[in-house]
This record gives structure tokens, sequence and C-alpha cells, in this order.
């Protein structure tokens, strides 16, 4: 089991209001799994994934990433998480600007420590080959098209291999052809052995991925799969 | 995330924006430059006047006549005629502890000509032990002496700026000058002293026995002389010499236990004290200027790194999300900031050591720079570097990485 969180709850205090992001949400994701995560707008969905991923912390509930406790631990624990196990892929890319394409997928393992030094750029040229940009690993972002920034971006999530990728709306600023591609990307890593989770609003990119969950008003009214020994109820 | 990265980026975001950086670092810039510059000037002059008054004479005391009260009218300081050439022997026999040497010093003034050359100059008739006291050598010829002086000859030594003035290319020495129409046989030339803290040129001088100066030059029957120069062992003993000189003086001038004294004493602690007391206000008057345009620099600074924390949100926000601690994020910024101010240090000791030069040069003054001006600014520009760097650090450090990442 990769991924287990337990009545999580994610609340937010708008002046007396308190309103809940996330309501009591339990889920399992197991290794290897290609999970797209849907729902409108607001549901909870972006919520979800940044706590699956280490950015937000929830208000409570449990979380096991890797057999690990995540809950609780402090900023700069949780920050060795994001480095070690972790990879993101965003919608805006955020790649650094007016850096190269080599650069920007090194990134990572400066915040590695022991990372050899001597092997980072071999890497980062080698994971840039493999999204299909190595003939580019000079150019900057702003030589870039869409598609293929959001492909170094993958290659940076992939620097310090990861067993998991988070990806938030990936395609959401691309065409359909990059999108295509991309998805066809994340099938291939996938493939590979890469557990991803993707949130998305597009049925027809929610379809290359394996299992579907569906958030609404901040539940899973869909594929929330729950595989906890003391709760087999929550299966669905 | 290992320093040579760290600073890497750093430089990366300062040299990004050329011209906010620079004109975040002038604050720094101008006011360690202005430090620098200034300490280099009050440094040099205060050295020079310290030089000028060790080039007086050695630890010396100085003796001069006050005034005289004669049936309720006071005469001014040196009217009093009761100091005597006696008095200075006197002070050197009985007080032998404390005074390596002394010389009674009597003055006139006069034309002075030698062949179809002529020169207006002061002659000051003094003891043997005059070259001693005022720590002064001869360059040529020789001093006169001790029976020279008891038989008050005629003789006597230039200053080299009479020298030049009579004799030109010629030697001096033997030839027979004229002072106040009265034959004098030059012994000798001292060396070269220049000009003392007043702009007075020293060498314009004759020297000769006090004893010839008095009977000949001031056509004098009296035997009371203008000053005495007394020269201590150590200059520590001031303070205890002239207690015992001014105790020998008011007995050998009969002076009871309630009348004033027809003397005065100074010493060049005193006037090394007054210096010392304008000079250490200079200082602290300085370290208030630099204080304060320090500060200013680095509110320039603080500005200018908040200003850089908020437009990189995003960067900071992907930072935290592959991996950077919020130690990590506060590194990075205190670095940049640290960067910005001893850049602005360093550039500030470079135009500040130029500008002290080139003030030195046109000015004609003398310039100090002394390695620890130099180091204690730059130390201090690293300072102000972390002091205001560190609270836009911080705020960075404790934002939430997905807030940042969603900053527009």
């Amino acid at each position: 089991m990769l991924i287990e969180v337990k009545d999580l709850v994610k609340s937010y205090k708008v002046g007396d209001m308190e309103t809940h992001a996330l309501d009591g949400v339990s889920l399992t994701i197991d290794n290897g799994e290609f999970v797209a995560i849907m729902g409108a707008s607001g549901s909870g969905k972006s919520t979800l994934l940044n706590i699956l991923g280490c950015l937000d912390v929830p208000t409570s509930g449990s979380y096991l990433l890797d057999g690990v406790q995540v809950s609780g631990m402090t900023r700069s624990e949780l920050a060795h998480i994001r480095n070690r196990k972790l990879g993101f892929v965003f919608q805006s890319f955020n790649l650094l600007a007016r850096t190269s394409a080599l650069e920007n997928v090194e990134l990572p393992t400066f915040y590695y420590k022991g990372f050899p030094a001597g092997e980072r750029r071999a890497r980062a040229t080698k994971l840039l080959e493999r999204v299909g940009l190595g003939s580019r690993i000079m150019n900057t972002p702003g030589q870039l098209s869409g598609g293929q920034q959001q492909r170094v971006a993958i290659a940076r999530a992939l620097m310090c291999s990861p067993p998991v990728l988070f990806a938030d709306e990936p395609t959401g600023n691309l065409d359909t052809k990059s999108s295509v591609d991309i998805m066809k990307l994340f099938t291939e890593l996938n493939a590979e052995g890469i557990t991803i989770v993707m949130v998305t609003h597009e049925n027809d990119i929610a379809r290359y991925a394996k299992r579907q969950i569906v958030v609404r008003d901040g539940k899973i009214i869909h594929g929330a799969r729950f595989e906890s020994a003391d709760d087999p109820e929550a299966h669905t | 995330m290992n320093f040579i990265m760290i600073l890497k980026v750093a430089l990366r975001a300062i040299w990004r924006n050329k011209t906010r950086s620079l004109l975040t670092a002038l604050g720094i810039i101008v006011g360690i430059a202005a430090v620098i510059a200034v300490v280099a000037i009050g440094q040099g002059a205060s050295t020079m006047m310290v030089k000028q008054i060790n080039s007086m004479g050695n630890n010396l005391v100085m003796i001069f006549p006050a005034s005289r009260n004669q049936g309720g009218v006071r005469t001014g300081a040196g009217g009093a005629q009761t100091l005597t050439a006696e008095d200075a022997f006197a002070i050197k026999r009985e007080i032998s502890h404390y005074v390596s040497s002394v010389t009674p010093i009597v003055r006139a003034a006069g034309q002075v000509i030698y062949q179809e050359n002529n020169w207006s100059t002061s002659v000051q008739g003094c003891s043997v032990d005059f070259l001693e006291v005022r720590n002064w050598h001869l360059s040529l010829g020789i001093f006169f002496d001790e029976s020279q002086e008891r038989m008050g000859k005629r003789v006597c030594v230039l200053g080299q700026t009479v020298a030049d003035n009579l004799f030109g290319e010629q030697d001096p020495i033997g030839k027979t000058i004229r002072i106040k129409n009265m034959p004098f046989k030059v012994l000798g030339v001292m060396e070269k002293k220049g000009s003392n803290n007043f702009g007075q040129d020293q060498d314009d001088i004759i020297l000769a026995p006090y004893t010839t100066v008095k009977r000949v030059l001031q056509n004098s029957i009296f035997n009371n002389v203008n000053m005495i120069f007394v020269s201590l062992f150590s200059l520590d003993d001031t303070e205890a010499a002239k207690k015992d000189i001014s105790a020998l003086l008011r007995q050998r001038h009969k002076l009871g236990p309630r009348s004033e004294e027809d003397f005065n004493l100074r010493d060049m602690a005193e006037i090394s004290q007054t210096i010392g007391s304008v000079s250490s206000m200079m200082t602290i008057l300085l370290t208030t200027v630099a204080a304060i345009s320090l500060l200013v620099g680095g509110i320039g600074i603080m500005n200018i790194m908040l200003v850089s924390v908020t437009e990189r949100t995003r960067e900071i926000g992907l930072r935290m999300a592959i991996g950077a601690t919020p130690s990590d994020i506060l590194m990075q910024f205190i670095t940049e900031s640290i960067l910005l101010s001893t850049v602005g240090g360093l550039i500030g000791v470079v135009f500040g050591v130029t500008g002290a030069e080139i003030v030195g040069n046109i000015q004609h003054w003398p310039i100090l720079i002394t390695t620890s001006s130099i180091v204690i600014s730059f130390l201090f520009s690293a300072m102000v570097g972390v002091f205001f760097g560190f609270y836009p650090a911080l705020r960075a450090s404790r934002l939430n990485p997905i807030d940042c990442l969603r900053y527009e």
C-alpha cells in the first residue's frame, strides 16, 4: 500500500463560518496505480491532492505514505518527503524563468543531501532525452512550447526517482495535441511502475487513468477504495 | 542545498535586476565610502599632529614666567622676570631622578648678514642640552660646547632655512656672520625639521649660547630667561616631575605657601590630551554618521528584499514543493541580502580609499588608511546584510507552499 488516508478533514474558517474543503475522506492507493481525481471546481479535489502531495496539512485525519505516518510531521520533514518520495507536475509548469531546461531538471537534487554531484548532469540529460527533449536541454522555458515546458517539468519531477507523481491539471494549459502527448508520456511512465495521481476535470483526460475517483462537496462519491483491515465497509 | 548553489542562485537573482541591485547597494556604498574617506583623513591629521608634537622634543615640560603683580597692577604672562638659567640647572641637579636634560631659552631677533646676503630671523639662546631636549640633530659641523656657553662666546648654529638664505650652495662652517652687527662664527647647521603645528618654519632660526644672546644681543645685565625646556626620562613621570619642579621653583623664588606662582608649567601630555579628546569626539561623530547612513542603507536593502520575496513567491513555492526546507529558503534570502550589502561594502571601500587619496593629493592633507578601518567597515556592511535581510528571509521561509504556488 503506497497511500492510505483515513478520515481526512480540512476546514477553513472564514469569519465565523467554518467550511469543510474535505469532509472525512478515506482512500487507499496501491503501488503502480494511475488514478484520476475528478470533480467540479470547489469540490475539494485540489485540496485532496495538495494534502496527498504533502504541500498542505489536514485539519484532522491520518495519512500513511509508503508506510510512514506523514500527519504531524514538521515543515522540514515534509520538505524531505516531497524531495525524496514525491514528484509534482503543475498546471502552470512552474519552471524557473531564464534558466535552462537542464538546470530546471537538476533543481530538486540541490535539496537532496548526498545526491552524487557527478551524476546530476548525466541523469538530468537522460531524463530530458526520455521525455523527448534531448536536443533542447539548453533552451530556457521562454524558448519552449507549452507541451515542451510540461515535459521539462515531468523530467524534473522524476529527477529524484520518486515512487509517486502528483499532477494538478497537467493539461489545463495545453492544446489537444500536446495534452495527448503528455497523457501518453504519463501512461508510459505508469507502465514503467511509477504511481501517478492526477487531478483533472476533463473526462477525456481522466480516461487515460486506470481508476477514477470523483469528489463532490469534500467527499468521495465514487472510486474510494479503502482497504484497511479495520474498516471494510469503505469499499465502494 | 550546498553553499555554492545558494551563492549561485543569489548571484543570479542580483544579476537579473542589475539596476535595482546597484541602487539598493548605493546606500551601503555611500555610507562605507564616506566612513573610510573621513576616517583616513581624520587619522592622517591626528597622526601628523602627534608626530609634530613629538618632534618638539622628548617628553617636554615647558616652564614660562607668569604674570607679576606690582602694587595691584598685573603684567601679562611672562611679565615676571624671576625665571633664571640657574633655575634650569637647579632643576636638572635636584630632580635628576625624573629630568634627563634641561635648557633655558632666551630669545632675540634681528637682521643677519653674510657678505651680500641678509635675512631677518630669530635667535634662540640655549644651553648645550638643547639638542637632547628638542630631539634634534646636526646635519653639518658641531654644536657649541660647555666652555663656549660658559664664556659667552660668539658662536652659533644655523637652522636650514637660514643657512640656505645666507649661504646658498656654499659651506657655512667656519664662516663669520653678523647678527645685529655683532660677528658670530658658524659652527654647524641643524637638520631640517619642517613646519610645526601652527605652520611656523622651525628651521628659520639661529641657535647660540644663552649667555651670549643675553649679553650681546639683548644687551641685558639681568639673568632672567624667556622659558625653560625640561626633558623627562619618561612621559609617565610628568605629573610627579611637575610637582617637584613646582616645589623647587617656589622655594628658589622664595614664594610663601599662599602667594601666587610666578611661573607656569606646560607639558606635552596636556596638548596630547586636547588632541586626543578632539579626535575621540571626531570618532564618535563619525561613528554616528556611519551608523545612520548604514541604517538607511540597510532599510533600503530590507525594502528590496521584501520586494524580491514578493516577486519570487511562485519560485519559493516551487522550491518548497520540490524539497526546499524553510531553512533552505531562509538561507537563500539571507545570502542574497549579505551579498548585496558586502558587494556594496567592497565597492564603498574602493571608493572611500580612492576618494581619500584624491582629496589628500589635491588638498595636500596627510591620509592614513588603516587595515582595521577597512576590515571593520566591511564586516559592518556584512552585519547590515544579515540584520536587514533576516526579516524578509524569515517571511519567505514561513510562506505556505500552497499559497505560493497559487500566488499570481
